[in-house]
């Protein structure tokens, strides 16, 4: 047998630091605020809209996640001037797109169209924002497919699992049921969408990002001319306060004979704002965040239980939260709840080495690059912190907060943010088959 | 209410300049092609591997070993014990992947472009040799079959119709296998399996290395030299031609999804080879002229105006990627729709517009338009350099012409109404397969 030598691996060459963006701002008259960077790379410009559109607790909270969920269907069903196929096909012609959707806390518009459209896609927009009609035709016939598509959903067990989780951390609070059910939604009349609008759909608090290959103040020039005439007003509609998430059981639901079992955990975690924040990131991802994780390397590298593990941080504006999820094959779904309440354990009561903390923050800031490096992911990222009221400073400064974090700040938030026994379980499953393995390790409810 | 009227003009369809990514290509002594694309925009560079092998080159009894392969690349090679390829490039600020497609399987790595030289030393690694144990051989086993159970098994719709017409449509086996593999076949696999796959088939003369970003060539091209020009020059198999006859009558099939709430319908032709634009071209088009957005033929139809479907897609290939499949490859119409709508209005409606396309055609204006968001949407795909990259691999591969990154845009706006119209007119009834998926269990 020959002895081969080993091939040294390659240093890394002197990092290029990405230059920040530049972003140009202005807050119109009706009080949209708008965002504009120049990007060039392609010719074409990415603009995200968000609308504040947060339901209240409760009963009347349910009805009105069931109409912005419509209303979110149907803003492109038709304006006063173009029916819904055509104001399709003129976006078409720009070499553009236009979606909307809601969630929990806003409207959102996204698009992105050839830079020479961006006036045309701009003035659509407008013309939505002011004059959606919501035919009744149409609301009627998305009102169906609405429901339709509500029943797909919840026959995946991910989203079974899902909506279980956020009832268990957020009860009756608009985050405890992000969808409607069938019901709901059959109760939405047209007239309401309309009335809806009205209310709500606002320049004032909204925030509207462009990035793209243009100058800055050419892009907010357009915006001026397309979106001044976008007048309506609203009261201010902030988020309801979280309630505190009780403790709970383990909540198993059954999904008969089913080959894997969802495994879902969540709990509350500190915010882009907080000081906790960097610290927890880098235990999070020393944990299970990133594949490179403790716990990926375990209940799937080591022993095969699950494909993709991953824990995931969310920022909703009440109250941001990490979410872990595995799906696990039947027969491993309490021995990997074992190796999982161990990998949290351990990242709350023992110290990451130093190795492990070093390779996750240049993850961390390594992710921030590639996640801004086209017009898309700019445009996003941008939007998404100026939607929490962070500026185009956070990709300058969060590298540096992470750069700071000590094996002792990672051990801290571990501990307070990753303890097993903060976390809410939910798994969906084959009852028959993981019910009585589970209960040796954790109290169990059954629905 | 009725629907205002149609009274506006409607606007000429917007036009893009067509994109010029520098491009350079070298091969290698030991048979490797490699093309470099610099573009200094962001601190970013992608590096990607296309080995010429998929699941169409699979043996009988041997279904889903190109996937599983795949896995096993990741679990060691010359100087890499298992996991480090993962931790030396996130450990360093970066993501990776790996994927196995009908005709080729991928791996990349997107990272600061100060990683670039580490990135290029991790793939040649690897394809100097792999080192899988048997250990790790029963772990990416159980890995894959619980990708298998998350993305079919026990999900609604899991595998329709990508794994689930191939067997209606195509009748050598080499087309028409399960891809992602019969559990059977994954756990009897073996490190032999292994290594006589890699030998045969990763051979450097049988893989594109594409380099996209921020990066000096002349120094880029040093490395690849300095990683990759040893590794010794192999036997590169000569690709066989997995061309078989097309249906010469309709074929059809029911699958039962006792986990779907609704049924649904996919329907597939076969068109002509992909490797020759000109001819493909006009497919990919008719594709989105039928099913992208509310002013596409059959969503404004059945979406809007019969509500006789609530979820419609076209498009070619198995995988829903035109351009990255030779011969034979499908073109797809997948329709999901309410149970009080019988399969045979959906079908029937499906060949009502397709034959209205056939013989009335449609007009400069809707072509350009539809074409005008394509070219729109190819952009946005290839700002990224892993974007890029892709593409550029697929198309130096497939047509020894990565350079079509800058013409695709260009190709796209030489179709003509006549040419969709004539590909719509060969999408007829007789021609077609068509697979009905029932929710529930068989009656």
């Amino acid at each position: 047998m020959t002895t081969v030598e080993k091939r040294p691996v390659p240093p890394l060459a002197k990092p290029r630091t990405a230059k920040l963006p530049s972003v140009a701002e202005r807050t119109l008259e009706n009080g949209l605020r708008v965002l504009a960077v120049r990007r060039p790379g392609v010719p074409l410009a990415e603009l995200r809209l968000r609308i504040p559109f947060a339901g209240p607790s409760g009963r009347s909270g349910r009805s009105f996640t069931a109409q912005a969920s419509l209303l979110g269907d149907t803003l492109l069903s038709g304006t006063d001037q173009r029916d819904a196929a055509q104001l399709a096909a003129d976006v078409q012609a720009l070499g553009g797109q236009l979606s909307a959707s809601t969630d929990a806390d806003r409207l959102g518009f996204g698009g992105s169209v050839l830079v020479g459209g961006l006036p045309g896609l701009l003035g659509i927009l407008g013309e939505v924002l002011t004059g959606a009609s919501y035919p009744k035709r149409e609301v009627l016939g998305e009102r169906d497919r609405l429901v339709q598509e509500l029943a797909i959903y919840r026959s995946q067990a991910a989203v079974v699992a899902r909506e279980a989780l956020l009832r268990r951390l957020y009860g009756d609070h608009p985050y405890g049921r992000e969808l409607p059910s069938a019901e709901e939604v059959e109760d939405v009349k047209p007239s309401s969408l309309r009335t809806l609008h009205a209310k709500r759909v606002a320049p004032g608090g909204s925030i509207l990002t462009i990035v793209g290959d243009l100058p800055p103040n050419k892009a907010i020039a357009h915006v001026e001319a397309a979106l001044s005439g976008w007048t309506a007003s609203s009261k201010a509609y902030d988020t309801p306060r979280l309630p505190s998430t009780p403790d709970q059981p383990a909540l198993l639901l059954d999904r008969p004979g089913a080959v894997q079992t969802t495994l879902r955990m969540a709990a509350s975690a500190p915010s882009r704002a907080d000081a906790d924040y960097a610290p927890f990131v880098l235990a999070n991802l020393v944990f299970g965040g990133y594949f490179s994780s403790r716990w990926v390397a375990n209940i799937r590298e080591d022993k095969g239980y699950t494909y993709s593990p991953h824990a995931q941080v969310e920022h909703p504006p009440a109250g941001s939260r990490v979410t872990i999820s595995a799906d696990v094959s039947t027969p491993t779904t309490a021995p990997a709840l074992l190796e999982t309440l161990y990998e949290l354990g351990r990242v709350a009561t023992t110290a990451v080495t130093q190795g492990e903390l070093d390779q996750a923050r240049r993850y961390a800031v390594g992710s921030l690059a590639l996640g801004t490096s086209t017009q898309a992911g700019l445009a996003s990222t941008l939007s998404q912190l100026a939607g929490a009221g962070l500026g185009v400073e956070y990709l300058r400064d969060y590298p540096k907060q992470l750069a700071a974090v000590t094996v002792e700040d990672a051990l801290a938030a571990g501990s307070r943010y990753l303890a097993p026994n903060r976390l809410t379980t939910v798994l969906v499953g084959d009852v028959d088959q993981v019910q009585a393995p589970l209960r040796t390790l954790v109290d169990l409810e059954l629905e | 209410m009725p629907s205002p009227a149609k009274t506006r003009t409607a606007p000429k369809a917007a036009t893009a300049p067509q994109p010029d990514y520098r491009i350079e290509r070298l091969t290698l002594d030991n048979g490797l092609r490699v093309v470099l694309s610099p573009d200094p925009s962001s601190p970013v560079v992608a590096v990607a591997v296309y080995y010429d092998v998929g699941m169409r080159s699979e043996p009988e009894g041997r279904t889903g070993f190109a996937h599983l392969f795949e896995h096993l690349m990741f679990q060691g090679s010359a100087n890499l014990g298992k996991t480090e390829h993962f931790t030396h490039v996130q450990g360093n600020g970066g993501t990776l992947n790996g994927s196995t497609h009908v005709d080729y399987t991928n791996y990349y790595e997107v990272m600061p472009s100060e990683a670039t030289e580490l990135a290029l030393f991790l793939e040649a690694d690897r394809m100097r040799s792999v080192a899988v144990t048997q250990e790790n051989l029963d772990n990416q086993i159980a890995v894959v079959q619980n990708e298998i159970r998350v993305n079919v098994l026990n999900r609604p719709y899991g595998g329709f119709p990508w794994l689930l017409m191939p067997p209606v449509l195509y009748s050598d086996f080499a087309n028409s296998h399960n891809g992602y593999g019969d559990f059977v076949d994954l756990e009897s696999s073996t490190l032999e399996d292994a290594q006589g796959f890699f030998d045969r088939y990763y051979a450097p003369g049988n893989a594109v290395l594409t380099v996209v970003g921020d990066i000096d060539v002349e120094q880029v091209k040093g490395w690849v030299q300095g990683h990759f020009g040893d590794i010794p020059r192999r036997k590169v198999p000569k690709r066989p031609s997995f061309r078989e006859p097309l249906p010469t009558q309709e074929r059809r099939a029911t699958v039962h999804d006792h986990l779907a709430p609704a049924p649904a319908v996919a329907l597939a032709w076969r068109v002509p080879d992909p490797v020759d634009l000109t001819t493909f071209l006009p497919y990919v088009v008719l594709a989105e002229v039928l099913t992208d957005g509310d002013a596409s033929r059959l969503q404004e139809r059945m979406l809007l105006e019969d509500r006789s479907a609530t979820h419609i897609s076209g498009y070619l290939g198995l995988l829903g990627d035109p351009l990255d499949a030779r011969d034979p490859t499908p073109f797809l119409l997948e329709v999901h729709h309410p149970e009080e709508t019988p399969v045979d209005t959906v079908l029937d409606t499906v060949d009502q517009e397709i034959t209205r396309l056939g013989s009335e055609g449609l007009s400069a204006e809707e072509l350009a338009r539809t074409v005008a968001r394509m070219t729109a949407r190819y952009l946005r795909e290839v700002d990224s350099v892993l974007g890029r990259a892709t593409t550029m691999s697929v198309f130096e591969q497939q047509r020894d012409r990565a350079e079509l990154v800058n013409e695709l845009p260009g190709l796209l706006r030489q179709v003509t109404p006549d040419q969709v119209q004539a590909a719509a007119a060969t999408l007829t009834k007789d021609t077609r397969t068509v697979l009905e998926l029932r929710p529930g269990s068989p009656a």
